[in-house]
Formats: C-alpha cells, structure tokens, sequence
C-alpha cells in the first residue's frame, strides 16, 4: 500500500525497526503523514507506539530503516536536529520543569537572549501572541507545578509551536482530560490543521480516533496490524485490530447486592503537600457487596482521599469510619487489620519496592505477621512458598519469585500487587487507577478481580481517572469534584455526558448542585 | 587459563554472594592491584623504588605476629564508625556524624567508667557497663538528628555535621577545663581524662602496638549481629524498605518517622560501642584526638563494604592495616604515609567504578542485568 | 472550524487558591512565634533584671580616635524582648496577616546579632568592641565557606551531588602552594598568582575527576564525592612531605592588601571593610557572577533544567551530559579559588587538612540558603559571623557571676546556630529534583 502520486508527504517513515534488549519494540514499520492531516497512530499500551515517535523525534536511533521529512532522508542525531527539522513533540508524560515559569519551559533550549541574558519580556510577548493565535490561553509568569494537567497541556503545545514545528506528534493527548476539555482538545487540534500543521496523534482509545482521525494505523507487539479509514471503521473493528482477537467491551457481572455500611467518611477535608486543602467536605458511604466508583478529573483530590482513607494521610477534619470502627487518627497498618485492602494509584512509588524480589513485594502487607515472621525474625521460606503459590494461583508470569520485581512487565507487577491484597479476608476494597498503562488482557483480568470480590461480599471504593472503567464496573457512581462528592448515580442510570458535564463543571445542567 | 580460573571461582562466588550478597570478589582484589599501581607510579615518581616500599609497608602491616595483632587493633574501632554509616544508610539516611557520636560514647564511656562505684564492681559487669555506656552517649548523638529528620525534615548530612563540631568543643571542654575541674586528668601533662576502673578494662589479647584487645570480638559481633538484623528480622526488612522506598513502607504500614529516628540513633549506638572499646581496651582514659579521622574513614569503609554489615570486618582489617603498615614504609622506604591515603581513596574509586576493574582485567560484568531493566521500562510506556 | 478556537480559559482544576485557603492551624510559623515567645519572655523577666545597666559600647573605629555607640546593654534586652513577644503575638494572627508575622520573624532573627553582641558585652569585662572589625573578620572568615557554597551549588544544581568540596580545596590548596613553593617563593610576587592560577586549575581537574566518575561512570554520587576527599588529604600529605618541605620553603608571602577604589575612602567603613586581600573581593564577584549567570543566562537556565528534569532537557535538545560537566568543572575551579585562600592568602603555607571541614560546612551554608546563590551567601556569613564572635568573646573574657564562659562555647555557637535554624526556621528544604540520580541519555 504505497502513495505513488499526490504530494510527496511531510514525513514517510519507512521500514523502522528498533529493538532494546530482549524486546523488539518496532519491527519493519511504515507510516506516511500528508501535510494538514491528521494520522492516527492507535494501539495498547506497549505496543510500540511511543517508541516509534520517539525514533521519528530523534531521541532513539533505529536499528533499521529511513525516515525522510519533506522528502529529505534524515538522521537524528539528537533531539536538537528533529526540532529544527520542524518536529515537536508533546510527550505523554508531560516534559515540563514544575518549578520552572511557563515562560521558561518554554525557551528552554531555544533561549532568546538579549547580549548574553535572558530576554523574558522578548519570551513573554511571544509566547503571548502564540497563545493568541492558537487559543492555548496560560500565564507565562505562572509556575508550571502550580498548573492543572490541561493548562500543563497547553504549555507543551506552546513549546512545539514556539519552535515553530509544522510536524507535531501528539502522545496520548487525551489521557489526563474530561469529555468536556477533550471535545475542546479536538477543536484546537483541527484548528491546527487548519493552520497547516501537520499531526500524528497517538491514542488507544477508539472514540478518540473516530472523531478525530484522516487516517488510521494500527500498532500491535510492535508491527502494524493494519490501517483503516475512518468513515467506514467501527470501534469494534478497530478494537480487533488492536488487539488481534475478539474483545468484548461490556465486563461480565451480575447485579450487587449490598448489605451493611462498610466505609463510611463523613465532612473529611485533607491537605496536599502545598497545604491546600484538596479534600473539602466530602461525605459518602460504601456498602458491603457493592462497588462505588468515583469518577472525576485527575487532580480533584483523589489521590489525597485515597490517601487519607488508608492512614497513610493527615486528616485536617472529618472521620472516617470503616466496618464499624472508628478509622481517623488509626495508621495504616490498623486500618490494613480492620480488613481493608488498598491498591494503589502509583505502582512505583507506593505500591512495589522496585529492588526486593518478587517474594518480598508479595508479603509487604504482611511481612510482621505469622508464618512469614515469627516473632521478630522473617521466615523467608514461608516467603517464598506464599509468593509461589500466589504467582500459580493469579498467572503472574515470572521466572522466578526470587527476582527483582522491576524486571517484570508493568501488567504483571500490577498482578502482583492484586494478588497480595486480595488474599485473605478483605471486606474493604480501596482501588485506585487500577488498570493505569496496561494491556487489555490484564485490565480484564484486573476487572474480573475486582468484581469477584464484590460478589464475594466486600465493598469496593473504586477511583479512576477513565470514565470507562467507572462505568462499566460501578454499581453506583459518584462524581468528585473540588474534594467534595457534587453528585452520586445509580451505576446503570449513568450516562458519560451526564457524567462528563458534571466533572467538567460541578453542577449538572438544570440543578447548581447536587447533594450526595 | 584465565576462564578456567573465571569457571572454578565462579560457583564458589555465586555460593557467598546467596549467602551475603557480595559483588565477586574479583572486583575488589583487582581494584587492590590497581590502586597499588597507581600509588607506586606516585612513589616511583619521588625517585624511590615502589616495590622497596610496598615490601616495607607489607612488613609494616605483618612483617610479624606483634604487627599483625597492631594492624587488626587498628582496625577495631573503624568497623564501629563503618558501621555507623552503612547502617544508616541502608535506612536511606547519610550519617556523616560518626565522628561526633565516636565523641560522645567514648567520653560517656570514660565518664563512667571512673565512676566510684565501677572501682568495686567485678570486670563481668563493669565491662558490659562501659560498653553500654558508650553506646547510649552514641545513640543520644544518633538519636538528635534522627528526630530531627522526622519531625522537622532537617537534612541529616547538615545536623550530623554540626553536631560534630559541637561534640568536638563540648567534650574538648569537659576534658579541657580546669576550672571547674569536670572530667580532666589534673595531673596529666596533656588534657585527658582520668584513667577508667582497672575493673572496666577489656582485657589485652596481644601487646602489640596498639594492643590488641578482646574490643574486636566484640565489634565482630556486633557487626554479625547487624547483619543479622538487616537480613532476617522485621525490624530489618523495615529498615530497608524505608531506605529502599519510602512511599511504599508507608503504604505497608511501616512507621518510617520512627524508622528513621530508631536507625540514627542505633548508628550512634555503634559509633558509641566502638568508641568505648577503644576508652577500655586501648587507651584506658579518653582523650579527644584519639578518635580524630576515625569516623571520616569510616564513611570510606562502609561504602567500600557497599554498606554491608560482614564485608565491614575485611575493609576495616585492610584499611587499619595499611594505616598500621604505614610508619615503616616511611622509616625504611622514605615515603610519606600520604600514600596510603592515596591507595586507599583509589581502592574506593575502583571498587565503585567496577566498570573501569572489569575492562582493565576482562572480568565479565553483569552490564546485561541493567539494560535489560532498562528495556522492560521501555517498552511499557 | 474558525481559527483559534479558544479553549475555555478556566477549567475544572484550576483550583482557585482562595476558594481553598488552608484552614488555620497550629504549623511552623506558630511553633516559631512560641520559641521567640518564650525568649523574650526569658529576656523581660530572666536577662534584663540580672543584666549590669552599666553603659557598654560599640566601636566603630579602632582607638586612638574612638568613634563609638553609647549604649545600655539592659535597654536592648528589654526592647529585643518586647519586639520578641510582639512577633510571638503576630504568629497566632488569622491567616491573612501570614505577611506581617513572616515580617516580624525576620527583624526577630536579624535583631539576634546586636542582643547576643549585648548581652556578651555587658557580660564581659570590656567596656566596648568594635563592631566593624567583627564585620569584617566576619566577612574575611566567610570567604572558603562561600566560594565552597558557590562550587555546591554549580554541581547540585546541575544534579550532581558534591560532598567532595572539601577535597577539592584541600587539594587545591596544596597544589597551589608546592607550584609557590618550588617555582617561585623567593622571587617576586607575580609567582603567587601563577600558583593561585594553578589552584583553581587544580580545583577544576579534581571536579574533572568527581564529574568522569559520577557522570561518565555514573558510580555514586556521595562515593565519587568520599573518593575525591580521601584523595586530596593523601594527595596533599605527600605533597607537603615530598615536595614543599624538602623545597625549603614551607612559609611564603600572601596576597598583600589591597584598597578598593572610592568604597575605601568611605569614612568609618571604608578604611576597614573595603581595604583588605584580593581573593576575599574575588569571593563578592564570584557570589554576585554565579546568580547573575544561575538565573539570567540561557547557559544557566539549562543547567537548572538538567538538574530538576535532565530528561525534559532532553527533549528540548539539550546536552544533558556536556551541560553536567561544564557546571561541575566551573564548580570545581570556584572550589579552587577558595583552597587558594586557604594556602596563599589567609596565610602562605600548607598545613595538613588545613580546610578542617571547611567544605563541608560550605555544603551546609548551601543547604541553609536552599539551594539559592544569596541564601548559601547569607549562610556563609552566618558561619563566618558566629566564628568570629566566637573568637572576639573569647578574647573579652565572658563570664556569668563567677562561672566564665569557656571559649569553647563560643566556637561551638554556630554549629548549633545552624543546627536550630535548619530544624527550626527553615524546615525542609528542597534539593534539585534529578540531585544524586544518575542520567543515561536514550538510544
């Protein structure tokens, strides 16, 4: 399938191959961009996608095959000559300096000095006009940590078209954002284009690459499974693709039936590092046998409710009340021992101690308590058969429980973490992000978990940034907004716009607020 | 030749690396040779003959049984101050205040030690006392930053330094001073404690220069001991997941404010044994310079053992030795004991930068481990 | 589609600071308000009544012509004690007063200098000191602790993290002075500079060293760091023992004074402050020149960049590894500088670890000023300041009743000084992010 006449592209990537040890991460690839189109790149999460922009944007070289630009054969030394090739990139996980200005990330590398200094006010007033121009509105002054994900979003797109790139890549833009902003993501997309840049825009979301793609192709364990044309694919189609077999979107599961109260958080109100008070007034109740999913926009105080929930946070007010007892001033191995188990948010930084090996990741709730210690000495034999055992027992694929977890793929460390929670009696299940950067297999996998539990009788706090993931296991649904609960649905009822307008904005359309 | 070497050597290091974690053992004896080639290119340089020096500081270190007890004497107090770091820092902290927790024990140690009631006390409890005395002085001086740490978030490499120079000057007081008299010797011709209970002496094992005293065995235990804490008990395990990763020992339930304080403080404690050992055993009565670059070095020596309470008690045995063997380097050869520091600095340098060992004696290395790491990161995002 | 569709400027998470204002509590200003508190009720109702109200004086120019500043030493302690409890009372104001009590915490720990300068003199048997003299050994005595600061922070900043500054003096010193002392100690002064040239050239080759291990080697950083201090002290020992002592001339000139231009003709001050040795002036511009270039050149800015996120520099085409040697080496030749000082101008010779700590003092100044060219600055002075009373008091011959105050106390006061701000006032401080971890550019 090769474009023999028409305009020669922008960019014609031909028969990449790029390979780390021990993986092929790109296998004899080929993608073609055509000026003022919009190209979807579209495949699960380890599927080579990010690795293939990441050749294009010179910050890996291929083992194999050409890249041309405008028709000229490059290679990349660096990421210096792709910029000035008139490429940019805005990186899944944002390239940004939190204690930097917006304005200084901006001229980072391409400074505009005045004699041997800094020329802010030169910087301001560009950066300005770019914002103008391309509706991208940030405060140049402003300090990027102290920034929400969207306008952090914004200033990576400012950084491209500062050095004036024609040629954006685009890596899972759509991550961190609600319907609402997303739906005004695409408008300054296609107003891009109009402008005459062109895009690869790189997603694994199916609705994303419907409404928003001229071209469509498909990455899968690192070749192109294959292209599509966006008026005649359907997202079922594309999903096959994607995933080379079957996928059924609606997850499995039978009706709740809820019983006792099992958490109950009234009035809470929590701090985050910068002392604000992200967590405000929220109240809501978790039932036995039910999952509550709370859905909003990252950064509303999720990650501090969490925290706060498990006693591994301060609580500036409110209780927390799980199964019966008293949990606010309690810590987190108490609450751990009232029968709470707790997935969390980042796998790295909480959930895994990268170095110790799998055995000792598996037992890190329990390490104190009998058979694995007696007294105060470890019994690392009884270990290692608990960590075997559950390895069989959930299909973590590893060679052995004696390695560092690190080396294990991200699907399975997060099984491992799965695993040595929802051993045992766990009647509270506090989920966060559970299925963040994973492949289909283990996200089904990880959802069938979930629900098992709730069957067999816990209550299950599920929080997650995909609106997809609340819908479709949540029995009732809660939205969070600003630290507080502004609304709570039946988890049937739910609709994504309903949801999407009242993550957005607070309120729902005809009422200003709704009480939990 | 080489391979057959590499295969025989191999199983037998797999062997004590499952049983203690340690790098091969190839690298640190390779990284010996090649600091002794970079200090005999120094001594070569002065218009001596390096292999005339080195065979006077060989002698120097066990030229006999007396040099050979002095050399591991030398060595006793180091495995404390090491220990004092490593431990530390397989909690995740950067204890650089050996020095100043080395200070407080030993005059802890010292101060009762001449208490009255230790003259009637018989050596079976006197000694234990001494010896715990110096460890609670050492784990008081631990103890300030590790609260300090957890409740302030003052940064330890700043409080431990401070508090250094501020053990220096209060227990240059206390043993300065003549009026008040507190704890200085007034007859003595140098400003030193009074000599400690005969009862509360270690006893000498070989009187060699310095003597030789039962303060070894007791630092060898301790450091056995540690590493038995470290590897198999809870409180270990907690330890090093604060160190390792901290959010995650939160996660676990791990107290890390108190981990924290408790691991400071024991580091002290250690300093503080070995600081005592050398008050009872060696000197009998305490005096400020005794202890100077002991905790300096000691930050050398845990790091060389990579923070590894056994691998403490051959550093310590090579890095006293080569103090020991010095003098008669300098007496015979005419070369500055200078260059043991140098040797010593490059024996650290090569057994961090084991990359430079391994292409300099075709060792294989285990490169492969980390890009393969490096790989699976890559191909999730 | 119209162009520039504009994004609604207000999004969800755009939390509005006052809409989340902290609630009030009981945090560190209020913890800090209670110390000052309770000093200033110990000055009001412990100090000041015991006090001589003796007059005592400050001098500021040395005699035979006493220009002096008249004063009741029990006066200040009642007026330092009142302004002490006013701030107390400030810290418990609602939250938006936060201005006024951080206001009152600062002309709190600032009036610090003269009521200690009080109480010792009215303490003491002397009658007066002359405070521009302390000024200016204060100042003398920063210059290592500074310039050690400045080579700190052009390393951290560029996320490398040197606990070797020490070393690199020591070694820069010695080096230094064995090119004095073979070279040139008994012809004429332009051999001094030559050597001071090669100090700062040894300084830069020691950082050269610290930066191959940490960077190229990527071993540990704090390792790297113990190597190039174990190094410089042997180094140095054999230089002293093999090279200056049998040179014959182990004691040389130092730099001679020098006299500002116009700032020494400044009466009162000038004659004092803005007349002394080059290096120490040297120290102004290097403080002054490493913010200028830190935080208002691009060069600058990328050094930051490398060391809060080196792989967002990265993408932005950034050199991270060249941006990481350049900073280290320049730290390395401030480093130098500063073991020049130690062997040709506070005094011409070489002694054996004669920077004694000194470089991990400057490490401490650097963490008290967070990371920052004119808080490290302030730290060093804070160091140099607190040496020098020490010294002056020592010599006054302080005493309480009948019990004098060891001289050893005096030495001892800035350690703890700082030891009580860094846990007290300052709290956590915030390191470059990337400080310390190791940096691999992608393939």
């Amino acid at each position: 399938m090769t474009v023999v006449d028409g305009p020669v592209p922008v960019l014609d990537v031909r028969g990449v191959t790029k390979t780390f040890p021990g993986v092929i991460a790109n296998e004899d690839i080929d993608l073609t961009l055509n000026q003022g189109e919009i190209h979807c790149l579209l495949g699960e999460n380890g599927a080579g996608k990010s690795t293939l922009v990441n050749v294009i944007f010179g910050l890996y070289k291929p083992d194999k095959g050409t890249v041309k630009v405008r028709g000229e054969e490059v290679k990349f030394a660096g990421v210096g000559e792709a910029i000035e090739h008139g490429i940019g990139m805005v990186h899944q996980h944002f390239q940004l300096i939190p204690v930097f200005t917006v304005a200084e990330n901006v001229i980072l590398g391409d400074e505009l000095t005045n004699g041997p200094f800094l020329s802010m006010n030169e910087a301001r007033r560009r950066i300005r006009e770019l914002e103008e121009q391309y509706g991208l509105i940030v405060d140049p002054d402003a300090k990027v940590g102290d920034l929400s994900v969207g306008e952090q979003q914004r200033v990576e797109l400012v950084k491209a078209l500062f050095r004036e790139a024609d040629i954006l890549i685009l890596d899972e833009p759509t991550a961190v954002l609600t319907p609402g902003e997303v739906d005004d993501f695409f408008a300054v997309v296609r107003s891009l284009v109009d402008q005459g840049k062109s895009i690869i825009f790189i997603t694994h979301k199916l609705r994303e690459v419907l409404a928003v793609a001229d071209r469509i192709t498909v990455l899968r364990n690192g070749r192109i499974a294959g292209t599509a044309d966006p008026a005649t694919a359907t997202q079922q189609s594309l999903a096959n693709l994607m995933v080379g077999r079957d996928v059924v979107f609606q997850v499995d599961k039978g009706e709740a039936h809820p019983g006792e109260v099992a958490l109950r958080v009234e009035d809470l109100s929590v701090e985050d590092e910068r002392s604000v008070m992200t967590v405000n007034g929220f109240s809501a109740e978790v039932r036995a046998g039910e999952i509550f999913g709370i859905a909003g926009v990252e950064g509303n105080g999720q990650r501090e409710l969490v925290e706060a929930i498990t006693g591994m946070r301060r609580k500036a007010g409110g209780t927390v009340e799980i199964l019966g007892h008293n949990a606010t001033k309690l810590t987190p191995r108490k609450i751990a021992e009232l029968g709470t188990a707790h997935i969390p948010e980042d796998r790295n930084k909480h959930g895994l101690v990268g170095s110790y090996s799998v055995a000792d990741n598996m037992v890190l709730n329990k390490y104190s308590q009998a058979p694995f210690a007696r007294r105060w000495v470890r019994n690392t034999s009884a270990v290692h058969d608990e960590a075997e055992e559950l390895v069989e027992q959930f299909d973590i694929r590893t060679p052995s429980v004696d390695v560092p977890i690190d080396t294990l793929s991200g699907g399975n460390q997060q099984k491992v973490i799965v695993a040595r929670e929802l051993t045992g009696d766990v009647d509270l299940l506090i989920v966060a992000q559970p299925t963040r950067g994973l492949d289909v297999g283990s996200i089904e996998y990880i959802h069938q978990q979930i629900i098992d539990r709730r069957d067999r009788g816990a209550a299950v706090l599920l929080v997650s940034a995909e609106l997809d993931e609340i819908l479709s296991l949540s029995d009732r649904i809660g939205v969070l907004y600003r630290g507080r609960l502004v609304g709570v649905f039946d988890g049937a009822d739910a609709t994504r716009e309903e949801l999407g307008y009242l993550m957005a904005t607070g309120s729902t359309p005809d009422t200003e607020e709704v009480a939990s | 030749m080489n391979d057959r070497l590499d295969k025989g050597l191999s199983g037998f290091i797999r062997k004590i690396r499952e049983a203690w974690d340690l790098q091969p053992l190839l690298v640190p004896l390779g990284a010996i040779l090649l600091s002794f080639i970079v200090g005999g290119v120094l001594i070569a340089m002065i218009g001596v003959n390096p292999f005339e020096a080195y065979w006077a500081l060989l002698r120097g270190m066990f030229g006999s049984w007396d040099r050979v007890a002095g050399s591991i004497a030398r060595s006793v107090p180091f495995m404390g101050s090491a220990l004092a770091l490593a431990f530390a820092f397989r909690a995740g902290l950067f204890n650089i205040g050996a020095e100043g927790q080395l200070l407080v024990g030993g005059i802890t140690a010292a101060w009762v030690g001449t208490l009255t009631f230790m003259y009637h006390t018989p050596s079976v409890i006197a000694i234990p006392i001494i010896l715990i005395a110096g460890a609670v002085g050492g784990y008081v001086w631990g103890w300030i930053p590790g609260v300090l740490r957890a409740r302030t978030g003052a940064h330890e490499v700043i409080t431990t330094i401070m508090l250094n120079s501020i053990a220096l000057f209060g227990v240059r007081w206390l043993v300065n001073s003549r009026d008040p008299q507190i704890l200085r010797d007034l007859t003595a011709s140098v400003p030193r404690t009074k000599a400690i209970s005969p009862t509360a002496v270690l006893p000498t094992i070989v009187d060699s220069q310095p003597n030789l005293h039962m303060g070894l065995f007791v630092m060898i235990a301790v450091c056995i001991v540690v590493a038995f804490v470290l590897r198999r008990t809870t409180f270990g395990f907690e330890t090093i997941t604060v160190g390792t990763n901290p959010n995650a020992a939160l996660y676990a339930g791990i107290n890390v404010n108190r981990i924290i304080i408790l691991a400071m403080a024991l580091s002290g404690a250690f300093a503080g044994i070995a600081a005592a050992s050398e008050v009872s055993g060696t000197n009998q009565f305490f005096q400020p310079g005794t202890f100077a670059f002991i905790g300096f070095d000691g930050i050398a020596i845990a790091l060389l053992a990579r923070a590894n309470p056994i691998a403490i008690i051959p550093a310590s045995l090579l890095w006293g030795s080569l103090l020991a063997g010095a003098p008669l380097m300098q007496l015979e050869a005419g070369v500055s004991i200078d260059v043991v520091r140098i040797i010593q600095s490059m024996v650290l340098l090569f057994v961090a930068a084991d990359a430079i060992v391994r292409y300099v004696f075709h060792i294989r290395g285990e490169a492969g481990h980390q890009m393969e790491s490096v790989a699976t990161e890559e191909a999730e995002s | 589609m119209t162009q520039g569709t504009p994004i609604p400027t207000r999004l969800v998470t755009d939390l509005g600071k006052d809409e989340l204002a902290p609630r009030r509590r009981f945090g560190r200003r209020q913890i800090v308000g209670i110390v000052f508190g309770s000093i200033g009720i110990g000055l009001l109702g412990g100090i000041a009544p015991a006090i001589t109200s003796e007059t005592r004086a400050f001098a500021f120019e040395p005699p035979p012509d006493p220009l002096s500043l008249q004063f009741n030493p029990k006066t200040i302690v009642i007026v330092i004690g009142i302004v002490y409890l006013i701030t107390a009372a400030l810290s418990f104001l609602p939250a938006k007063y936060d201005r006024w009590s951080l206001i009152g915490q600062i002309v709190a720990t600032a009036l610090g200098i003269p009521l200690i300068l009080a109480i010792s003199l009215a303490l003491s048997a002397a009658p007066e000191t002359n405070v521009i003299n302390l000024l200016d050994q204060s100042l003398i005595l920063a210059t290592p602790i500074a310039l050690g600061a400045m080579t700190g922070l052009w390393c951290e900043r560029s996320g490398i993290i040197n606990i070797g500054i020490e070393g690199m003096m020591l070694g820069a010193a010695g080096v230094g002075f064995m090119t004095y002392a073979i070279m040139g100690a008994a012809s004429s002064p332009g051999w001094l500079w030559i050597a001071i040239l090669v100090a700062i050239l040894a300084g830069g080759l020691l950082a050269t060293l610290h930066a191959v291990l940490s960077i190229r080697y990527q071993i540990n950083q704090i390792v790297s760091g113990v190597v190039i201090n174990l190094f410089a002290l042997g180094l140095t020992g054999f230089i002293r023992s093999e090279v200056i002592v049998p040179s014959g001339s182990s004691k040389g000139v130092p730099t001679a004074d020098i006299a500002l231009p116009i700032l020494s003709k400044i009466p009162i001050i000038g004659d004092t402050l803005f007349t002394g040795r080059p290096l120490h002036f040297l120290m102004y511009l290097v403080v002054f020149l490493t913010w200028l270039v830190m935080f208002r050149t691009a060069w600058g800015l990328r050094v930051r960049s490398c060391g809060e996120k080196p792989h967002a520099a990265e993408t932005l085409g950034i050199n991270v590894i060249k941006i990481r040697y350049q900073a280290v080496i320049l730290g390395g030749f401030i480093a130098g500088l500063a073991g020049a000082w130690f062997s040709m101008e506070a005094q011409a010779g070489f002694e054996d670890n004669m920077t004694n700590a000194a470089g991990f003092i400057a490490l401490a100044a650097m963490i008290f000023g967070k990371w920052t060219p004119w808080g490290a600055f302030a730290g060093a002075l804070l160091f140099g300041f607190a040496r020098a009373l020490g010294s002056r008091l020592q010599f006054l011959d302080v005493s309480i009743g009948d019990f004098g105050i060891p001289s050893e106390f005096f030495q001892m006061l800035p350690f703890l000084v700082t030891m009580i701000v860094v846990a007290g006032a300052l709290g956590r401080a915030v390191a470059p992010a990337a400080e310390g971890q190791p940096y691999t550019p992608s393939k």
